[in-house]
């Protein structure tokens, strides 16, 4: 039940049972290195980097099993998903992805992972427990984000080049459908509730709110930063606390994070954290935000309640995601 | 409808005793139309959209062995956005087809033009020189043929002889040389010894790299021009030769930080590095080159762009391939945006301020509404590696930090009629 990548937006309750009854419990957070072809290892209590752990080249996507044993990363360069075991901290094998992996993500049962293969203009379904693929779904060119609906029954695979989102169901394994949204999507989240589907386009330059029911965009959330020009606004990650109140949005080489309210989609703030900032993650107890920045080498820690930047944490070369895990 | 139509007149001419009340009958046959999707809200029946590529002959003329262009140099890449347009058009009922049409050195465009005309084509991508390029668009208005530029640097034909049907994806000398020489100010290599060649384009190159030079606050020390007298480029035993005419040629001037060549025509430029009499380095059509791709270029996604291409045609990707595939890539993004064929709405579209294509270079890119110019980054290319991309941080504008390359809006003779 802990840590996977569904999990970023659900939380956990027993953790959460845990924080009200004693101190804070630390969590782990594992960012991928796509420079340094590594993983760093973090303490959330302590907020230092405890460990570096070697990968295969170019880490990119990374996400914890439900159990929090084991954390997948995908070496793109060496097309594989790599199973990292968190109590020797060592790669203890590998998942057939398919070619140049980048995003990907656990279905809620932790049973199937669905990778987006860019070069191959497919989507990957793999059979965690038998380390095997066992479909390949033909999507638009440049597949990256990938998301999955909290039903489990939908996966969202945006196409960078055909600038579309695919609705790919997950039982007959095709795509049923598909919403044209701004230029190059990068990634796809949906609120825990289901109610919405968020898809940020980083050169089109917004964030599509996409009604998964109707599978239309019903609002673009356009980001405003003064003195800086618009071409650097390029939204990249998403995150979305557990109660759906406020999406956080990574815009990359504005070097800020747009926090946007779940409801009326307004833009609340923009939080100043480091160079081409991506991809993040909550920790399961939803108190902080652990963000990635792939130019200044450090994760940017955000204090959710008080939507503050706090602290910079360095970590290795060209820092691209952040999963987590327990301690 | 055909099938809607037939369906009422069966059960309109159905017999009077039926085993079951006609009224479940009706339900049954509604569902059935139902689900067959017929009278349901039809996306984009399949739309074809035909582009031609209408090209001359590609220049064998190159100093170096490495740079003589593959016969299919601009058209993979014209194929290759096709291929891309086609992955995006199977999800929206559009299909892309290209149509090649090569034409001779100086030959008359029209007849090639009508041609392409006829077959229903609305957008030609072209490879051409400014003279034919010029008498294609003119041969084309009438039938509202849309040329995108893919291939001529020339500025007159995005100033003087600006065209409303003309579409400009290749960038001009002058966006080029201000590429080349923002980097140079950056760096403070601002003492340049220009050296020009003897052909109008090379003329033409040398008078971008000047007015760059006034407007960044370079300064051109010494100036020479080199005459092409003639005489193979590939010769068995000609080194000896070549490094005693570039120790002459660049012997006795004053001190300069760079030496900047303008050789469009491939005579000189390529044999200048390490060859110069002091010891200095070489840009402009050697040594540090502005230029839209190269084939080491792996910024914002571009390796994917790389990877694809080199899968395919087994080669690596030219600045050239990239221009096609950006203008082949323009009419799809058209396509896709406007769920539309006809070429009318498509350039509409394109015109539109919601227009923009994405093509590597990490911003979207737009055109420039007085010339239908394509904004763009430059890379600056040392043979081997990407040194640097302008514009450089530092050179401000008051809306698109991109129109600080090139002639910008104050500037423009065009009036596009």
């Amino acid at each position: 039940m802990i840590g996977t990548g569904a999990f970023k937006y659900f939380g956990l309750t027993v953790a959460a049972l845990a924080a009200m009854t004693a101190p804070s419990l630390a969590y782990t957070a594992y960012v991928s290195n796509e420079k340094g072809n590594s993983v760093s290892v973090v303490d959330t209590d302590t907020l230092k980097t405890i460990a570096t752990i070697k990968t295969g080249e170019r880490p990119r996507g990374i996400e914890v099993s439900r159990d929090g044993k084991f954390v997948f990363v995908a070496t793109g360069d060496d097309n594989t998903i790599q199973i990292i075991d968190t109590a020797t901290r060592k790669v203890a094998g590998d998942l057939p992805s398919g070619p140049d992996p980048e995003q990907f993500a656990l279905d809620p049962a932790g049973q199937f992972l669905y990778v987006a293969n860019e070069d191959d203009a497919a989507v990957t379904v793999i059979d965690v427990a038998a380390r095997k693929a066992v479909a390949k779904i033909p999507v638009g060119v440049e597949p990256e984000g990938i998301a999955i609906s909290p039903d489990g029954k939908t996966v969202i695979c945006t196409s960078e080049t055909t600038s579309m989102a695919h609705f790919i169901d997950t039982t007959d394994r095709k795509v049923v459908a598909n919403v044209l949204v701004g230029s190059r999507p990068r990634s796809a989240a949906f609120k825990p509730d289901g109610s919405e589907l968020w898809i940020t386009s980083e050169v089109g330059g917004g964030l599509s709110i996409v009604d998964p029911a109707t599978r239309k965009i019903t609002k673009t959330v356009r980001f405003a930063i003064p003195g800086l020009r618009a071409e650097k606004i390029q939204p990249v990650g998403i995150n979305i606390t557990r109660d759906g109140k406020l999406g956080f949005i990574h815009l990359g080489p504005s070097n800020r994070i747009a926090v946007v309210d779940g409801t009326t989609h307004e833009v609340l703030k923009y939080l100043l954290v480091g160079q081409r900032v991506w991809h993040g993650a909550f920790t399961p107890d939803g108190k902080y935000l652990l963000a990635a920045n792939g130019l200044s080498n450090d994760v940017s820690v955000i204090d959710v309640a008080s939507l503050k930047v706090i602290k910079s944490i360095q970590v290795g070369e060209l820092p691209w995601g952040v999963a987590m895990g327990p301690k | 409808m055909g099938r809607h139509a037939a369906w009422l007149r069966l059960l309109r001419n159905l017999p009077r005793k039926l085993p079951f009340p006609k009224g479940t009958l009706r339900l049954a046959v509604a569902a059935c139309i139902a689900a067959s999707g017929i009278g349901a809200p039809v996306l984009a029946q399949s739309q074809t959209i035909k582009i031609g590529y209408l090209n001359g002959p590609l220049s064998k003329e190159k100093i170096s062995l490495i740079d003589i262009p593959a016969p299919n140099d601009g058209l993979a890449g014209a194929q290759l956005a096709i291929d891309d347009n086609n992955t995006t058009g199977s999800f929206i009922g559009q299909r892309f087809e290209l149509i090649e049409s090569k034409i001779d050195e100086d030959a008359d465009p029209a007849p090639a033009v009508k041609a392409l005309a006829d077959q229903g084509v609305a957008f030609i991508a072209a490879n051409l020189p400014a003279n034919q390029l010029l008498q294609a668009a003119d041969a084309g208005k009438a039938s509202g043929e849309i040329l995108i530029n893919a291939g001529a640097p020339d500025e007159r034909l995005r100033e003087q002889d600006c065209r409303a049907n003309v579409i400009h994806v290749a960038p001009t000398r002058y966006m080029l040389a201000d590429a080349l020489a923002q980097y140079l100010v950056l760096r403070k290599w601002r003492n340049w010894f220009l050296v020009s060649g003897s052909h109008d384009g090379d003329k033409a190159f040398a008078d971008a790299l000047r007015h760059a030079a006034r407007r960044f606050g370079a300064k051109i020390v010494a100036e020479k021009e080199f005459k092409d007298t003639g005489g193979a480029r590939r010769t068995d035993s000609g080194l000896a030769e070549v490094q005693r005419q570039m120790i002459d040629l660049t012997q006795g001037t004053s001190d300069y930080d760079i030496l900047v060549a303008a050789d469009e025509s491939e005579v000189f430029a390529g044999y200048l590095p390490y060859r110069t009499w002091i010891p200095r380095p070489v840009a402009g059509s050697a040594g540090l080159v502005p230029t839209t791709w190269d084939a080491a270029f792996d910024q914002w996604g571009a390796l994917q762009l790389q990877n694809r291409f080199k899968k395919k045609y087994r080669r690596f990707m030219t600045p050239l391939d990239m221009q096609l595939w950006t203008a082949v890539r323009i009419v799809g993004e058209a396509a896709a945006h406007t769920n539309s064929a006809d070429g009318t709405k498509l350039f509409a579209y394109i015109k539109s301020p919601d227009f923009s294509v994405a093509a590597f270079k990490g911003q979207k890119l737009t055109l420039r509404d007085w010339n239908l110019q394509l904004r763009q980054p430059i890379l600056l290319f040392d043979g081997r590696n990407t040194v640097s991309i302008s514009p450089q941080e530092g050179f401000l504008h008051q809306s698109s930090e991109l129109d600080t390359l090139g002639l910008d809006r104050p500037e423009t003779k065009c009036k596009l009629q």
